[in-house]
């Protein structure tokens, strides 16, 4: 069970007062109406699943109710940081490197 | 003969307090401080157990947690039965019944064994992997085989009247296992100040040093144990947890602990008190100090009863004054093993010889043996026991470790016990849970745990460290880094003397050679307890699985309750040199929790029985029980189902409250309905961009029905909300959804639309809502109401406020049946009073009590939706026919609408909720039903739509349904068939779905 | 423009009123059971509760609060009480503040005059919710049996209050004293908690306070 440090409480809780909802910092696109249906597909289901750094929206459910975001390691599940919504992460995946014959 | 084999003096045992117990239907006594294990083979019971696959007789093999054999069945009655506990880690109590869970008929003549080994045959090395290749109808009847010829135990068929419960601990710092390291890691970091916790699988802390010939400061090391644990015990910051295993490794330091409080007191713990409890811990750091197993050497028959770990034979002779045989025969390659020969000598019993697989040993132990007369053979290992039920001897022979051959034929000695020492493995379980992967260590022929994330401190045998001066010294120093990590100030201490004495290293030798080779030597088992042999293991590489994961796989080896405890090294030996690889290059399987088995009970703990679940109430529910309401569980909510009368079945009630409501007037608890309080200058905007209809215009004191979608343009939930005020609204929602509905508007608010100045809070408890539908409903609620109901003064989809009861509330009048009805909201506290009132008014308009069902025939009549019921998440305004409900002109690109203008969502042919109305008027069409436009057509037919809700009994006269029907909204009047599983078939018509008033003349009834 | 609808909700009249627990009768427990129970338990009910929402970084906001409280604004998981009233923090721009049966009314009023202006809500929610109080030594071991968070007194000490899981639904404890801790329940979860205290403190035994 994860130990979160939720950063309105300001203190390390269990997991079980948190509900998770998928990767964070995927903006609705503020005008839906004129997106290509790929454009809408990519923003409804399509979501990075990476070895290593990944950040994530989660609620304090049980607590005080508030969003936030975190960073977490998919690898070690290490929690780096927790951040309020609107900041961005400390934490980031270096950028790949792109190797030859990759399509960019 | 009564416990032939205790010895007359020693052990940790109370030989005053005698102690009757029964194994498989015979009476035997132990002392009190035996373990069932060390009571067994104070008896002389050889056989404990037949064994997995090949039916073999087996024995009590070890003393420990890492018992493959006596694996028994606890339990005096049905009720108290206890499968998978090792005989080695349950205390002796009076009373105490155990079985064994394998070898049907009896233990001793055993029907699988004489019939010539049919397990065996049936499940060749390979077993489970083959037969998962097949299909699944194949598995199902081989489980049934394996299930019963395994006989892993059972649990009990009656209620277990014990009780069991959860207690969450925190803690600066976790100490797993109360052995030499564990116990001076505990005082360093107690002393610190630090709150500390102490458990250990263990009857008393104090492990290996409770049966060793060591001292410290010249005194016997159990003293040292004593002032340790007194000290311990004295100390406000400090939890002690004997009898409590650390079973689980998980997430940021949160282990599981499984303590069994009352396990070594009776078949039942003693009255109010809790028999096994979970400790869910969170520890700031651990100190792991689960130290190690021996492992046992891989030989023929190296399985038959008498043929034991090394070390258990001391711990029998030493703690528990047993001796579980006479003769004795050491195998080992290394110096510690040598103290068992030399308590058995002690004990004054007969070592035979000792074959050391080293061909020079001179370490101070070997030459301790020497100097008293033991006979030594080096350079040779035990290559096969021999006897059926019991050893009867063993073939010493001189081998070539390197050749891995034997060099000579050998001798057979006589002897009745065959202990063996392959070295140690530190217990690495619990820091591998979490992935870590163990390193391997060539110095001590052994894993240790590897670099990990997690916070920890490996000390003592895990850590490798085996002399027993310097695992004190290494437990003690990891003490102080644990707590001074967790923030505590370092202390000093001085730690007791032990003895240091020249060691000589270990010989790699795991796998005994045999003349025959492994394929056609006597069985040599690597793992007992899944009857794993080294030919199996030989036998998979052969076949092409190198990945040791695979192994594991092929050949069973490490599964289940064992968890690899004494096979996995061994295994991973002989897998690694039938591929020519090193065993790092091997690596380890995976370690899973639990350690060791958990009852059930323990896992659940108090959520069982009458308090499992949240159960939640409207405040009106003494009344609904009152009245005779049966209940229908809502989510967690018990709602009034219906209310039948004398003789009634729920088919008559529901036809009588259908009609009471559509004749005069019903009364519904629609408390449980999700209330959210909405306020803030931007609320109004905020429901424009939250439901699918436009919500500017309306007016202060209006109420308007809504619709949800998610982005996908896809319903998920409904409901009224109403305008109280300019920046006000109280919006409500499904009973299933209310907290969904909340997280959703938070969602929206905290991460899209920050900037929209909106607060929602939840009112669903505080309000209890009283709905009254019928034509009469008006002239009742004016008998108790100061507020104007009058048709002009207080129209459809309006609220007013005012006294009902004479209590202040809301009143909404709006509609779920199609009847005139008023919602009556009144803070809860006050709500049975005034329920009260109104029924006592009632009473001269029959004002009849419904439920769900009848609330879900009325609307179904009117062809109102139940979101859930109706819908699945598939669904569209659209194909619900609600496109009115769409506000496609409103300015802000609102949730749903760019979901549900995709190509797919505009599509015609999409199945959209129409009415069904049987031919036969007396059928009713099953919910669920899959419908098809041509029944005739051959199977797999083409189905296009199912029934979503069906009402035979109703105020129509008629069964009805609703359902999904491909393009349905442009088919009226065809037909549709529901082919059903019994062979018959239903014929319907594609009706609206207004079944009832479909002009809605019923709101204007005076 | 009306920006809320506040209305008097409780009756002015004598009328039936009935508190979350009203069913289990604790009435008639007062004084059975075990001597000297471990736990003693008591319903402080029909209480006025009030959700305030607001803004917590805007000063004016703290100030107004206080000036229809006389209670300072409590920051992060703390509790504030003053007499028989008391407010705690539930979350950034959340609290509750819970007063003397029937003030709630007066107090809303209040707390929307001294607030006017700012985007704030208050809702009435006292027929939601009920405080159980719970005193006695080993109310800790029955927390600690209930939920994951540390009710050691290094970690929670007597003014903290926070939300949290209990058993398997949520709620807030609140720690008033040595050994006396409050618990803020749904009115729908009441019985639930009811059973579950109860059981929970069986071993220690269980009193009932009026």
């Amino acid at each position: 069970m994860l130990h979160i440090f939720c950063p309105h409480c300001g203190e390390l809780r269990s997991e079980e007062e948190f509900h998770v909802s998928g990767q964070a910092h995927i903006p609705r696109p503020l005008d839906p109406a004129p997106c290509t249906d790929e454009e809408w597909g990519d923003y409804m289901f399509f979501r990075d699943n990476p070895r290593g750094l990944h950040h994530e929206l989660w609620i304090h459910a049980a607590g005080c109710r508030q969003y936030f975001n975190t960073t977490r390691d998919t690898v070690t599940y290490e929690i780096l940081e927790t951040y309020p919504i609107g900041t961005q992460p400390q934490f980031v995946n270096p950028a790949p490197a792109i190797r030859k014959g990759d399509q960019v | 003969m009564s416990q032939s084999n205790r010895l007359p003096n020693g052990g940790r045992i109370d030989r005053s307090k005698v102690l009757n117990f029964n194994f498989n239907g015979q009476t035997y006594q132990g002392f009190e401080g035996d373990t069932l294990a060390a009571a067994l083979l104070a008896n002389g019971v050889d056989i404990i157990g037949r064994s997995f696959k090949y039916s073999r007789p087996r024995g009590i093999f070890a003393a420990g947690s890492e018992e493959p054999n006596a694996v028994l069945q606890i339990g005096a009655t049905e009720a108290t039965q206890i499968p998978n506990v090792r005989a080695t880690q349950q205390a002796l109590y009076s009373g105490l019944v155990a079985t064994s869970t394998n070898g049907w008929p009896s233990v001793n003549t055993d029907m699988m064994g004489i019939l010539g080994k049919v397990g065996g045959k049936l499940m060749p090395p390979g077993f489970y992997y083959k037969t998962f290749m097949y299909p699944q109808s194949f598995w199902m009847t081989y489980e049934k085989y394996i299930r019963k010829a395994a006989g892993l135990g059972r649990s009990p068929t009656e209620l277990d009247p014990d009780t069991y419960d959860n207690m969450n601990q925190h803690c600066d710092v976790l100490v797993v296992g109360a052995g030499p390291a564990g116990l001076a890691a505990a005082l360093a970091a107690a002393r610190s100040g630090a709150r500390v916790i102490v458990a250990d699988e263990q009857e008393e802390f104090g492990g290996s040093l409770l049966d060793s010939r060591e001292s410290l400061d010249g005194k016997p090391a159990a003293d040292w144990v004593a002032t340790v644990v007194g000290e311990l015990k004295g100390l406000p910051n400090v939890t002690l947890l004997p009898r409590a295993t650390v079973n689980g490794y998980h997430d940021h330091n949160f282990l599981t602990i499984h303590e069994r409080l009352t396990d070594h007191l009776g078949d039942r713990a003693p009255i109010g008190q809790v028999r096994q409890r979970m400790h869910r811990v969170r520890a700031k750091r651990v100190v792991l100090a689960s130290g190690t197993h021996e492992r046992p050497l891989v030989y023929g028959n190296n399985d038959v009863p008498g043929n034991m770990l090394a070390g258990a034979v001391s711990t029998y002779v030493r703690r528990y004054g047993v001796a579980p045989g006479k003769k004795l025969v050491l195998s080992t390659n290394n110096d510690y093993a040598y103290r068992v020969a030399l308590d058995w000598l002690d004990a004054g019993l007969h070592v035979v010889a000792v074959a050391d697989a080293r061909h020079n040993p001179r370490g101070a132990l070997v030459e301790e043996a020497r100097a008293k007369g033991i006979r030594i053979l080096t350079g040779s290992a035990v290559v096969e026991a021999r006897g059926s039920k019991r050893v009867s001897a063993a073939r010493v022979a001189a081998i070539d470790v390197k050749a891995h051959k034997v060099t000579s034929p050998g001798e057979w000695l006589d002897c009745d016990l065959v202990a063996s020492s392959g070295g140690y493995s530190p217990i690495v379980h619990l820091a591998s849970h979490l992935g870590g992967k163990p390193v391997w260590r060539e110095d001590i022929l052994g894993f240790v745990p590897g670099d990990a994330p997690q916070k920890r401190v490996c000390v003592g045998g895990v850590n490798g460290v085996y002399a027993l001066g310097d695992s004190l010294a290494d437990g003690f120093e990891g003490g102080v880094r644990a707590a001074s990590e967790a923030g505590f100030k370092p202390v000093e201490g001085v730690l007791p003397k032990a003895l240091s004495r020249v060691e000589e290293p270990t010989l790699a030798l795991f796998q005994v050679p045999h003349e025959k080779g492994t394929a056609r030597a006597p069985k040599q088992f690597v793992d007992l307890q899944n009857d794993v042999t080294a030919a199996a293991i030989e036998l998979a590489t052969r076949e092409g699985f190198e990945s040791v994961e695979h192994v594991k796989r092929y050949t069973a080896l490490g599964f289940g309750t064992d968890q690899g405890k004494l096979g996995n090294v061994n295994g991973l030996a002989i897998a690694a040199r039938s591929l020519n690889v090193s065993i790092p290059e091997m690596g380890t399987t995976m370690f899973r929790p639990n350690y060791t088995p958990v009852t059930f009970g323990a896992i659940a703990g108090r959520h069982c029985g009458h308090i499992f679940e949240p159960v939640r109430f409207t405040a009106l529910h003494a009344w609904h029980v009152k009245n005779g309401a049966e209940f229908e569980d809502v989510g967690q909510w018990k709602r009034p189902w219906y209310f039948p009368k004398a003789g009634e079945d729920i088919h008559t009630a529901v036809r009588r409250e259908c009609k009471a409501v559509r004749d005069s007037v019903g009364l519904l608890d629609a408390s449980t309905l999700g209330k959210i309080d909405i306020q803030g200058p931007d609320a109004r905007e905020f429901l424009n961009r939250i439901y699918t209809n436009a919500w500017t215009k309306l007016d202060v004191g209006k109420a308007r029905y809504g619709l949800m979608c998610k982005e996908d343009g896809m319903v998920f939930d409904d409901g009224v909300t109403a305008c109280i005020a300019d920046n006000h609204f109280i919006m409500t929602t499904t009973t299933g959804g209310a907290a969904r509905v909340l997280q959703w508007l938070e969602i929206y608010q905290q991460t899209e639309w920050p900037d929209l100045q909106v607060y929602f809070t939840s009112v669903t408890d505080h309000y209890a809502t009283l709905t009254l539908s019928g034509p009469n409903s008006r002239k009742l609620l004016s008998e108790v109401t100061d507020i104007d109901l009058g048709r002009e003064a207080f129209p459809f989809m309006t609220w007013k406020e005012g006294l009902v009861g004479g209590v202040p509330a809301r009143v909404f009048r709006i509609s779920f049946t199609g009847e005139l009805s008023y919602e009556v909201n009144i803070q809860a506290d006050y709500a049975m009073g005034v329920l009260e009132k109104i029924a006592e008014a009632g009473k001269p308009y029959n004002l009849t009590p419904y439920g769900t069902e009848t609330m879900h025939v009325l609307r179904a009549e009117k062809g109102f939706i139940i979101v859930g019921q109706d819908t699945d998440g598939s669904m569209t305004p659209d194909d619900l026919n609600m496109g009115w409900c769409v506000g496609r002109t409103k300015p802000f690109s609102w949730i749903g609408q760019r979901g549900m203008n995709r190509e797919d969502c505009v599509r015609e042919d999409r199945k959209q909720l129409v009415g069904l109305k049987p031919i036969d008027p007396n059928k009713w069409l099953p919910e669920g039903a899959q419908l098809v436009f041509d029944p005739k057509q051959s199977i797999p037919m083409k189905m296009v739509g199912h029934v979503t809700s069906s009402y035979a009994a109703n105020s129509l006269g008629y069964s009805f349904a609703m359902g999904v029907v491909k393009g349905g909204l442009k088919r009226m009047g065809e037909r549709v068939f529901a082919p059903l599983a019994d062979g018959s078939v239903i014929e319907a018509e594609i009706v609206s779905s207004v079944f009832f008033d479909p002009k809605g003349d019923q709101q204007n009834v005076e | 423009m009306t920006t809320a609808n506040v209305y008097q909700q409780r009756p002015a009249t004598e009328a039936k009123a009935e508190s979350p627990l009203f069913h289990a009768d604790l009435q008639n427990l007062i004084g059975k059971g075990r001597s000297n129970p471990g736990v003693v338990l008591r319903e402080k009910k029909l209480l006025g509760h009030l959700t305030i929402r607001g803004n917590g970084h805007d000063p004016a906001f703290a100030a107004g609060v206080h000036k229809a409280l006389g209670m300072e604004l409590p920051g992060a998981l703390a509790l504030v009480s003053s007499g028989d009233s008391s407010i705690q923090w539930l979350g950034p721009d959340e609290w509750l503040l819970i007063v003397p049966t029937g003030e709630e009314f007066a107090v809303e009023q209040k707390l929307r005059e001294a607030l006017a202006g700012s985007h704030i809500a208050i809702v009435n929610v006292s027929g939601g919710q009920s405080l159980l109080e719970l005193t006695g030594p080993k109310v800790r071991e029955v927390l600690m049996k209930s939920t994951s968070y540390d009710v050691h007194p290094n970690n929670f000490p007597v003014g903290k209050a926070i939300g949290t899981v209990f058993a398997k639904s949520q709620l807030v404890i609140r720690r008033t004293g040595e050994e006396t801790w409050e618990l803020v329940i749904r009115r729908s979860f009441a019985d639930y908690w009811w059973l579950w205290l109860q059981d929970a403190s069986a071993e220690y035994g269980l009193g009932v306070a009026a």
